[in-house]
């Protein structure tokens, strides 16, 4: 088997005292699609924020490839190939595509302090990188970011990550906000990044999403991890009644019969 | 020149070869949609409107060379704090210190090469000092504390204002101070060329396309516009977000005080309350130059044409035969409709591509079937 790209064990994190995450174990392979599952609040975002290097953790370990690291900041996250991709972050709505797309990596012309932003060669790899994930409506490196679907912007930001060396994309709810010919759309570029080896992080409340490509799933409520699964392993049901909480959803249920029967009665 | 392109569904790459090339066909209809929605449109619609405007009623006098002068220097001296200033507000972050700088800075070369008899130079060099260390200040706070550079700036143009006041009164017992510039320096900064254009013009011009290869043109004007479009998002990319926009402060008060420098100068003087003025004026310029107030779009000949607008506005009245007073007025108005204009121009870069996805076509699979040019 090979060694696990990114691998957390028993990491934990409190707030002030107050437990965000307790005792989380993951591991997700090159070419694999780890999908994070929970409800608003279960832990996901504190999780996300611990692999990108904004948090440490308050215990446990992480791994990249097999190796302890102590992300500093998310640069030093970055250097090791792990890139974050927020739901609308990371691409600069009032900016072209060939611009968005080298923000902080721009190539350039000449010498020294001379130095030109290499427009041709940015509108060149920007529009290719994009293409290359199916997004063919991209075709100028000069269109306006802001312009785009939402699925694009999100393609564009996923063609930034690969191309720039990712080895680990983090999706933070890529598809929440999308349509579902949309979201359909990304889903398809994860699957293209997976093919490409990298190792996805699908971070998402949508079941459906997260079983059409994920290899592997943890569901987390509460800070804690409730259940850790390989695809096929669940049925759709089971996970959505795990994320809900399950009890919570049969005493809301029996409560809707209450108000039913309540209803009825004053009549 | 239509080729239809299908997109091959989930896992088929799209071969190198259909990787479209940046469309090579020119109709005059895309080259007015390019051009219809750069940032500067708005402004260059105003500029030529007011200029007609006061050329119609201004006639003769406002088109000669006299009349020229008159809104040519005042937007070359507006134009050197603005360029900086309108930079600022592309990386997201507003100056209204530049006003105090002015006067410090003035009072600061006076002081010290009027009443303390320093050699000009020296002088000039500490009166670029003031501006450079107030934005240093500013982009310091601004950075460090996460309050807004609104209320940063708001707070230094207060602070320098009376401690400009207090000081020069503490040390001359004067709030109005003359010195007597040397020839050389004279000639550089504070002279007026032909008898009626001043050298701040010259200033002006170098200033506008330094900062317009900086914006457009070097790998850093990419930070800027990333770092007004989205500041974690530019942070995440590894962007000094801090460090650049300190940078900027510093270039905003050294702005101010190079028009410090050329005022005091051309006056052989300086006052504790010149510059103040500047201050709204620069954001005038700057927003009807179609900068966004909350950053990330703009262009240095947007600010240029937009400190021109203002210029001919504040100087044309004068030509027109009306009384001055209802300059504000027309500034007023001139400046809600520029917004509108700039933000009607941004709707439409916006909406360019949509527009035209309406038109594509999906076919049953779902797959999009586009059209190259």
């Amino acid at each position: 088997m090979a060694t696990p790209l990114l691998e957390l064990s028993n990491v934990s994190k409190s707030f002030a005292g107050s437990d965000a995450l307790k005792d989380i174990s993951l591991e997700v392979e090159p070419g694999q699609v780890l999908c994070l599952l929970g409800d608003n609040g279960a832990g996901k975002s504190t999780l996300i924020k611990i692999l990108s290097g904004v948090h440490r953790p308050t215990g446990g370990e992480v791994r990249v490839s097999g190796t302890p690291v102590n992300f500093g900041s998310p640069k030093d996250a970055s250097v090791l190939g792990i890139a974050t991709v927020h739901q609308f972050g990371g691409s600069f709505p009032l900016m072209t595509v060939e611009r968005s797309f080298f923000v902080g990596r721009e190539p350039t012309k000449g010498w020294g302090v001379f130095r030109i932003f290499d427009k041709k060669t940015a509108a060149a790899i920007s529009v290719s990188a994009v293409q290359r994930l199916g997004i063919t409506r991209i075709t100028r490196g000069d269109q306006i970011v802001g312009s785009l679907s939402g699925g694009e912007r999100q393609a564009l930001v996923i063609a930034r990550a690969v191309h720039f060396g990712a080895k680990v994309l983090i999706l933070d709810e890529p598809t929440a906000a999308l349509g579902v010919k949309e979201a359909t759309h990304v889903l398809r570029i994860i699957m293209q990044a997976r093919a490409a080896g990298v190792a996805v992080v699908f971070v998402t409340h949508n079941v459906l999403h997260a079983m059409t490509v994920g290899d592997r799933f943890a569901v987390l409520i509460h800070g804690r991890k409730v259940d850790d699964f390989r695809k096929g392993e669940r049925s759709r049901a089971e996970i959505t009644d795990l994320m809900a909480g399950g009890e919570a959803m049969a005493e809301l249920e029996s409560e809707l019969a209450q108000y039913e029967l309540d209803a009825g009665e004053s009549r | 020149m239509q080729t239809r392109l299908n997109v091959a569904s989930t896992g088929v790459r799209t071969s190198p070869k259909l990787v479209a090339q940046p469309a090579t066909v020119h109709e005059p209809r895309q080259t007015f949609r390019r051009l219809s929605r750069r940032s500067e449109m708005g402004a260059l619609v105003g500029a030529v409107v007011v200029f007609v405007f006061f050329a119609v009623l201004g006639g003769s006098k406002f088109l000669s060379v006299g009349g020229f002068a008159g809104w040519t220097n005042v937007a070359a001296e507006l134009g050197v704090v603005a360029v900086p200033v309108g930079l600022l507000m592309i990386a997201g972050e507003l100056d209204l210190s530049v006003g105090s700088v002015i006067a410090a800075s003035s009072m600061t070369l006076a002081i010290a090469s009027g009443y303390w008899q320093l050699p000009y130079p020296v002088g000039i060099l500490l009166a670029l000092a003031v501006g450079a260390i107030v934005g240093l200040i500013n982009g310091i706070i601004t950075t460090r504390t996460n309050v807004p550079s609104f209320v940063v700036t708001l707070g230094t143009q207060f602070g320098m204002a009376g401690l400009t006041l207090g000081l020069s009164r503490a040390l001359t017992g004067s709030t109005n101070v003359s010195v007597t510039p040397d020839p050389v320096s004279k000639s550089i900064v504070g002279t007026l060329i032909a008898g009626q254009f001043e050298t701040s013009i010259l200033w002006c011009i170098g200033l506008a396309l330094l900062v317009g290869w900086v914006l457009h043109v070097s790998p850093w004007g990419n930070w800027i516009f990333a770092i007004g479009g989205d500041k974690e998002s530019a942070r995440a990319a590894d962007i000094p977000v801090a460090r650049t926009k300190v940078v900027l402060f510093v270039c905003s008060g050294l702005g101010a005080a190079l028009v410090g420098v050329i005022q005091t100068s051309l006056y052989n003087g300086a006052q504790t309350a010149i510059g103040q003025s500047f201050v709204f004026n620069s954001i005038i310029a700057v927003v009807i130059g179609g900068v966004l107030l909350t950053g990330g779009y703009g262009s240095v000949i947007g600010v240029i044409l937009g400190t021109i607008t203002f210029a001919v506005v504040t100087q044309g009245i004068y030509y027109t035969g009306w009384s001055s007073d209802w300059g504000s007025l027309i500034l007023g108005i001139l400046l809600l409709v520029a917004v509108l204009l700039n933000n009607t121009f941004r709707r439409l870069a916006l909406a360019t591509k949509r527009q035209r996805s309406v038109g594509s076509r999906k076919d049953r699979n779902g797959n999009a079937t586009t059209r190259t040019e």
